[in-house]
């Protein structure tokens, strides 16, 4: 169940992340929740899809904002664990 | 100003159920059959609802499963964009139909259950085995891998097997779990002597959630809200009045609250000839108890208006009999006594079922 960067996560099964366009944002939704993601979130679900894994992702992440890997890898790390601890992706 | 947009519609498909509920939180006068809302009214509604920035669907009812077109409305609802919840008691619901919803794009399912055990179960929802259909439901659900809350409601009468309701959630696979107490009005409030708990089994229920919550973290999600009748604040009913949600009643009518039927003095608007946006914006109905113009009493100026709005209309008219009134729930309400007096006299042990055509208490 333990999120490393081995993982390979994705969105739990009843969680979609779409456009709310009403409110020109884009938004997870879940069962009676809706979360807003925010610039940070977003740019970390976008590459959420059950195959990369974490690792990548941090690569990717680090690579795309020109920051040194051990800061991104903290915050993905810290985001995803709270993720999966709400539901919202399974490890 | 502009009105922010509904984030969430409650359609009603029908009041029909074979279920008979003592605290069902249908209106006393249930729609029949033949006033129901046609497939393609619904679908129309749907793709309003969207347009106007809903962003979840919750289909319930009555059993939402007794209306023969749902995966047609599923299916036009997820291709608006909505996010789909069915809120079933799902005594109908086989392999067959669970995987036809399923492949029609649903979300989610909610199944309320009525008890852990199966005879308390099938004694208040007024129907012989349907405790033994919910399992082979869960099960179907589980199959077809969509996600499952367990709605639990609990009262006097079931409160003491909340361990077994949670143990019942982990068993069929939910990774949520809603413990709601009853709300007491309509079918309730006539069956309020039979139901209400006493503040020994309320504590002990709230010990038993918070100890899940800390042992099931990451495995199960519990949602539970301590009741009116045992509380100082009120809750912020349905997130406050026409502020994030809009209900379709089976025959068409727009209601900011699912019970709103049953305050006087209303002329709510029909969405079979009016448009949601128009409806959510303009109608009196909608506006009357919208944001905290309209309070009155302890409420006017309070530092709480903006985050309980005041509580819930329905309860406020259905104990003082003006729907303007504080919620009595509030322990600033001149009413709050009428809560404690009304545990005090909750000793009944029979309640009536809702049946359609029978007056509470008859
Ligand atoms: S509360 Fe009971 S009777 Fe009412 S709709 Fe739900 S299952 Fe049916
Ligand atoms: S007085 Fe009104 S606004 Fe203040 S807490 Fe009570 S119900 Fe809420």
């Amino acid at each position: 169940m333990s999120l490393t960067e081995a993982s390979a996560p994705r969105l739990a099964r009843g969680y979609r992340l779409r456009r709310d366009a009403a409110r020109d944002r884009m938004v997870v939704l879940g069962p009676e929740r809706v979360f807003e993601a925010d610039e940070t979130a977003l740019a970390i679900l976008a590459l959420i899809d059950g195959e990369r894994s974490v690792a990548e992702i941090i690569d990717a992440l680090a690579a795309q904002y020109a920051a040194p890997r051990s800061e991104i890898a903290g915050d993905v790390l810290e985001m995803l664990a709270d993720l999966a601890e709400r539901g919202v992706i399974a490890p | 100003m502009t009105i922010p947009p509904p984030l969430g519609l409650l359609a009603e498909l029908t009041h029909r159920c074979p279920l008979r509920c003592p605290y069902c939180s249908n209106p006393l006068e249930l729609a029949r059959l033949a006033a129901e809302l046609d497939t393609a009214t619904w679908l129309r509604i749907f793709r309003e609802a969207a347009e106007l920035g809903v962003l979840q669907l919750h289909l319930s009812g009555g059993e939402p499963a007794l209306r023969r077109d749902l995966p047609e409305l599923i299916r036009g609802a997820a291709a608006a964009g909505l996010y789909t919840n069915l809120i079933t008691s799902a005594v109908t619901l086989d392999a067959a139909r669970v995987t036809a919803l399923a492949e029609a794009g649903l979300d989610h399912v909610q199944i309320s259950f009525q008890d852990a055990d199966p005879s308390s179960a099938d004694r208040i929802g007024g129907y012989a085995g349907g405790h033994a259909k919910k399992l082979i439901a869960a099960a179907a659900i589980r199959v077809a891998g969509l996600p499952l809350t367990l709605n639990a409601v609990v009262h006097r009468q079931n409160l003491e097997r909340l361990p077994e309701m949670i143990e019942l959630a982990l068993a069929l696979g939910a990774r949520r779990m809603e413990v709601a107490h009853v709300q007491y009005y309509g079918w309730a409030l006539a069956n309020r002597d039979a139901l209400l708990p006493t503040r020994a089994q309320l504590d002990a229920a709230t010990a038993t959630v918070d100890a899940a919550r800390a042992r099931l973290k990451g495995q199960l999600t519990i949602d539970y809200v301590v009741p009116d009748y045992h509380a100082a604040r009120p809750k912020a009913c349905m997130g406050g009045w026409a502020r994030s949600v809009m209900v379709i009643a089976p025959s068409g009518r727009a209601l900011p609250c699912h019970a709103a039927e049953s305050l006087p003095g209303f002329d709510f608007p029909n969405a079979r000839i009016q448009s949601l946006q128009d409806i959510w914006t303009n109608s009196e109905a909608f506006n009357r108890y919208r944001g905290t113009a309209w309070m009155t009493g302890p409420c006017a100026g309070c530092p709480n208006a903006e985050i309980d709005f005041g509580g819930c209309r329905c309860q406020a008219f259905a104990l003082t009999g003006n729907a303007s009134n504080t919620d009595p729930a509030c322990a600033l309400s001149p009413h709050h006594a009428l809560l404690a007096d009304a545990l005090e006299t909750a000793t009944q042990p029979h309640f009536t079922y809702r049946e359609p055509g029978r007056a509470p208490g008859g």
